[in-house]
């Protein structure tokens, strides 16, 4: 009988270094990904062609597509010391696990009185909540003006902090980069109505510099 | 393969206690199908920019006690006016119908967003600081002057009684996008000089008719 010729490599490819590879990447893209912390509304920003990055010490409201205000801060420790000068102006209690919860938030968007149910709730459920937002447009019971003042005080304060530690690490910081900066979120659609609205109440308390969050655009050659 | 042999309780299993053939191989398919079911979605939603900011200076709000004697004189300045997805603008002084200026009542000029039109207007209006940023960009590109001697003499020019400053007001249906659109078509043309202010009634009045 002739022999039937089989072929004498193995079929199979040895995908060793492949897997080493995909593994490689998979590390990679792993650590480096930031998960963002799930906001309570999407907001659409508009695009320009700067391209300073968004900086450390900040103070951050968001304007969403109806013109509700919402609040954030970077810092948990100015965070700490904002929600208990809040508490104390508007006589209302919060827990120590409120307050703990409350300096790992994201943004948020409610009145005063709402407020200790707000953090309560479970991140999903916050995104569902109806709120009007915080008050920006009274000027008797102006919440947002008292939010951004505390805001920029306890920011000042932790930002100075900061500061004196890089300092006594022996490092020569630049005392500009902690100071608090105030960005401005605002949805594309938004009118531009509400964002001069709360950027008046910005100028009320003195605080000019003002900066949008943007997505990158190229610039033109 | 992972089954562990296990004798039931009626003990039917009588046969013998066989070595094992099979390969020590483990099979790494479906690790690897994870592995890479893991990189797709991990290089689909990484985002590698972070998002930007740009910066704006407002001007300080005047103080109801102490106001200033006397409106700055404003030369060589532009105006802009933003309703919904449209820009109008005039240039100088306002000039209601009631008191008209030297050229008479003020007319407003249409626009538009994009590179024809008021990015060619600027352009055009703010040569002279477009032609300093060229001078010492090339200047610098030869090594001639150095890096903040450059930005030095840019935020100068910027500053100058050539250089074009600008006005924004809004009206009620104007959109954060078209004020933000309008900002980067100032940055883009090198203006130093922009300050969002309040609209006049008067403007907003030639503003509605001129959008009829």
């Amino acid at each position: 009988m002739p022999k039937i010729k089989i072929p004498k490599g193995s079929p199979s490819i040895d995908m060793t270094p492949m897997v080493d590879l995909a593994f490689l990447l998979v590390t990679f893209f792993m650590l480096s990904a930031s998960f963002r912390s799930s906001e309570p509304v999407d907001v659409d920003t508009p695009s320009s062609i700067s391209d300073k990055i968004i900086p450390e010490n900040v103070v951050l409201i968001t304007i969403d597509k109806g013109g509700r205000v919402f609040f954030n801060m970077s810092d948990p420790e100015a965070r700490r010391e904002l929600l208990a000068n809040m508490a104390g102006k508007y006589k209302i209690g919060f827990t120590e696990e409120q307050i703990k919860r409350f300096t790992f938030m994201s943004s948020f968007g409610c009145t005063m009185k709402e407020l200790p149910g707000y953090i309560n709730m479970e991140p999903n459920a916050r995104k569902q909540f109806n709120t009007p937002g915080i008050p920006y447009t009274d000027s008797t019971a102006n919440q947002l003006k008292d939010w951004i003042n505390y805001g920029n005080r306890a920011a000042i304060n932790s930002g100075r902090t900061a500061f004196v530690e890089e300092k006594n690490k022996g490092k020569n910081p630049d005392a500009n980069d902690f100071k608090p900066k105030f960005i401005l979120r605002v949805d594309s659609k938004s009118l531009y109505v509400h964002a001069q609205k709360v950027i008046d109440v910005f100028r009320d308390l003195k605080l000019n510099n003002l900066n949008f969050v943007t997505s990158m655009e190229l610039a033109p050659i | 393969m992972s089954e562990i042999a296990e004798s039931g309780g009626d003990g039917q299993h009588k046969g013998k206690k066989r070595a094992k053939k099979s390969s020590t191989r483990v099979d790494m398919t479906p690790m690897v199908d994870l592995a890479f079911l893991l990189l797709t979605f991990f290089v689909l939603t990484a985002t590698f920019s972070k998002p930007k900011v740009m910066s704006l200076v407002y001007p300080a709000k005047i103080d109801p006690k102490d106001p200033p004697k006397e409106q700055p004189k404003i030369n060589n300045a532009i105006t802009f006016l933003l309703s919904e997805d449209k820009i109008y603008y005039y240039s100088g002084q306002f000039y209601p119908a009631a008191s008209p200026g030297p050229n008479g009542p003020t007319k407003l000029e249409e626009t538009g967003f994009g590179t024809k039109g008021v990015r060619k207007l600027l352009a055009d209006r703010n040569k002279y600081v477009l032609s300093e940023k060229n001078l010492y960009g090339k200047k610098l590109e030869k090594k001639e002057i150095a890096d903040s001697t450059y930005l030095r003499r840019l935020s100068d020019s910027k500053r100058h009684k050539k250089a074009l400053k600008v006005l924004i007001k809004t009206d009620d249906k104007a959109t954060c996008k078209n004020f933000i659109d309008l900002i980067d078509e100032l940055k883009i043309a090198e203006i130093g000089v922009i300050a969002p202010v309040e609209l006049m009634p008067s403007e907003f009045a030639l503003m509605k008719s001129k959008i009829k």
